[in-house]
């Protein structure tokens, strides 16, 4: 799960982490109010979405009078925002942060991620911050300095002081930094955080260390033991089908393809994806019915396939184990039926009573197509949208 | 005698007594020589009781005791889990199989910390996995044990229902599994596949392995770059995820792809520079393996 910017800086404010003093807004008034309680000189507008390089894309602007506040503040929200992370269409700015100048003398990059090797904690600092660590990564792997923490003990005092040395932290704020850097840590660890970023951290003219950024994902396992967390969610940001489906249990994801994808398991449903690519056309989706694919999920799924006008064609794959496929072949007639549908249907059935599900299919009266193996209900379905 | 499993393992299953628990109890009881092997079960509350049969202890430890188990399948809710995964461990088992879907990514890493720390010799496989099942001799987990039958192939995978799909592919060839381990599909877990492919080299009984995998992490780069020295058995493999997009979680946990590592693409490029025979359809994952059988 992600949360905004404000958000994860309040979030880290809890911890001790010095943040610019801000107020997140809604509308330009709010951002106007919010400027005249801020003191200064210098004030930064900053367009809130779930994505990054904001700045590049003209979502972050640096207003030095009230006026300009007002201007910048009108100008972006509302905009639709693109930057490299939001896809071609960008993503609608419904919310802004109004915050404090800062006077930056050094910008530094400090993040915390679940390293899969090591199977801890990995934090993860440079002295090349306010820049695209995936960059730094690949050109200068060398700047990157890294602490695989041990959950027992958490990031000892002299892991701290020893990475805010390596990147530049001058002796008389190593303190400081050392606070910073295990805040992070126990932020990342108390929230059951998947990524915790801070880019860039600053060290300002007076020698303090302040947060000029933040970025925290959750662990969506641990959500149901984080309900103030849940309460951080914005669904505007999220993909409507995909909230959607998550209501009834489904785990889905919008592609950009034409044929919807039906299928009982995720590495299952990845492949199918691919056998749809291998023949030549684009999946339209993700879809993973999970174990217990009734009628009425198999229902909910084919609707929320079919909401999307990009879809003409849907590929059901399912193997049956423990789920029998006769039990898939009565939810799929019932779906095709309710919904009505008018586009083509493949259904490839194995396992558990797949010759009884096949009869179902074909008993049904209904246009569906019937495939052997993944190869062959791929190409049926890639055929069938291509009107052939 | 295959891999980790065979008709004389003990099970103690965790979580015998919730719906799901029972199902595949049941299920597995019923399966080869499954009346023998299941021979415990643990609810601390149920202590005394029995289900269809098969006892239930207040603890993994009063199992071993009594039972003499030696492995453990654990059903209980994401919760309570790591938990459980570490009670089984601690009680010195040789083997933990979790099947639970959705324990927090931090109640694993402390897990395995402390499996680490305190040497325990307990192989853990998953957690969010299917099991393992030695064909004909025993199924630990929720895979359909009609779909497999006996023989010589090895068969390792991240995924429940891609590897059913390996081993029917399989079976359509008349071609028997030896042991397939589901290693599940979160990002800090058991066994990987470069343990399960070390176990099937030693293994008399194997003669060829299919390995399938998916985005995220390294496992399969891992594993590929230890064949290419070791392995003395032929090795095919599938990676499922080409068309998966950057930055999305697709159903596991573990696979997503994160700052450009873990693609599918890679995986398969180093799996093939190392020697193993990969195909990008998953409708041919057991034509290839009977192709290098020949």
């Amino acid at each position: 799960m992600k949360i905004h910017e404000y958000q994860a800086k309040e979030v880290l404010r809890k911890y001790g982490v010095p943040t610019p003093r801000g107020v997140a807004c809604f509308s330009v008034d709010e951002a106007v109010r919010a400027a005249a309680s801020i003191p200064g000189k210098v004030w930064v507008v900053k367009a809130q979405i779930h994505a990054g390089g904001r700045g590049k894309g003209g979502g972050v602007k640096l207003a030095k009078s009230p006026d300009e506040v007002k201007t910048y503040a009108g100008q972006i929200l509302g905009m639709q925002l693109k930057t490299h992370q939001t896809g071609p269409e960008g993503q609608k700015v419904r919310r802004l942060l109004i915050e404090e100048g800062a006077d930056i003398k050094k910008e530094l990059y400090v993040g915390m991620v679940v390293d899969r090797v090591t199977q801890r904690v990995c934090l993860m600092a440079s002295s090349e911050g306010g820049m695209d660590i995936e960059e730094v990564a690949a050109k200068t792997p060398e700047k990157i300095h890294k602490v695989f923490v041990d959950p027992e003990t958490g990031l000892k005092d002299a892991e701290a002081d020893a990475v805010a040395a390596k990147i530049g932290i001058p002796p008389a704020s190593v303190a400081q930094a050392r606070a910073v850097l295990q805040a992070l840590y126990q932020a990342f660890w108390d929230t059951d955080a998947s990524l915790a970023e801070i880019n860039p951290l600053v060290l300002t003219g007076d020698g303090r260390v302040v947060a000029l950024d933040a970025k925290i994902n959750f662990d969506s396992n641990a959500l149901f033991r984080h309900p103030d967390l849940v309460a951080l969610r914005d669904l505007d940001e999220e993909d409507a089908a995909e909230i959607e489906a998550s209501k009834f249990d489904l785990s889905y994801i919008s592609l950009d393809g034409n044929i919807g994808c039906l299928v009982n398991g995720a590495g299952l449903a990845m492949a199918t994806m691919d056998t749809i690519k291998l023949y030549g056309a684009e999946p339209a989706n993700f879809l993973d019915v999970g174990g217990g694919a009734t009628a009425e999920k198999v229902t909910e799924a084919f609707k929320i396939m079919l909401k999307n006008p990009k879809v003409k064609g849907i590929l059901v794959n399912i193997f049956g184990g423990i789920m029998q496929c006769d039990t898939i072949a009565r939810g799929v007639v019932a779906a095709a039926r309710e919904v009505n549908l008018s586009v083509p249907l493949v259904v490839r059935m194995k396992g558990t009573n797949d010759e009884m599900g096949r009869q179902i299919l074909k008993d049904s009266g209904l246009p569906i197509i019937s495939a052997d193996n993944m190869a062959d209900a791929a190409q049926k379905i890639v055929a069938a949208v291509a009107g052939r | 005698m295959s891999i980790l499993i065979n008709k004389n393992t003990r099970v103690v299953t965790q979580g015998i007594t919730g719906k799901t628990g029972q199902f595949h109890t049941r299920m597995s009881r019923d399966y080869a020589n499954g009346r023998n092997c299941f021979v415990a079960g643990v609810n601390p509350k149920k202590a005394g009781e029995e289900f269809e049969g098969i006892p239930i202890y207040a603890s993994v430890k009063e199992a071993k005791q009594k039972a003499g188990v030696n492995t453990s399948v654990i059903y209980v809710p994401p919760p309570f889990a790591a938990a459980a995964i570490w009670e089984a461990v601690d009680a010195d088992l040789d083997l933990v199989i979790c099947i639970t879907e959705g324990i927090p990514v931090r109640d694993m890493i402390e897990v395995k910390e402390r499996m680490r720390k305190h040497n325990k010799k307990a192989i853990l496989v998953g957690p969010n996995c299917p099991g393992v099942i030695t064909p004909d001799e025993i199924k630990i987990g929720i895979m359909p044990g009609h779909i497999h039958k006996k023989g010589r192939i090895g068969v390792v995978s991240r995924s429940g229902t891609l590897t059913y799909e390996a081993v029917g592919q399989l079976m359509e060839l008349g071609i028997g599994q030896s042991t397939c381990v589901g290693t599940g599909g979160d990002p800090v877990n058991g066994v990987k596949h470069i343990d399960v492919l070390r176990m099937f080299n030693d293994d008399s009984e194997t003669d060829a392995v299919i390995m399938v995998g998916e985005i995220g992490g390294s496992d399969e780069e891992t594993a590929a770059l230890w064949v290419k020295d070791n392995m003395k058995k032929p090795v095919v493999g599938f990676i499922a995820g080409v068309t998966a997009p950057a930055g999305k979680r697709m159903g596991h946990a573990g696979a997503i792809i994160s700052g450009g590592k873990g693609t599918a693409q890679e995986k398969l490029e180093v799996m093939q520079a190392c020697g193993i025979k990969v195909t990008r359809n998953p409708a041919e994952m057991g034509k290839t393996l009977k192709a290098i059988l020949k």
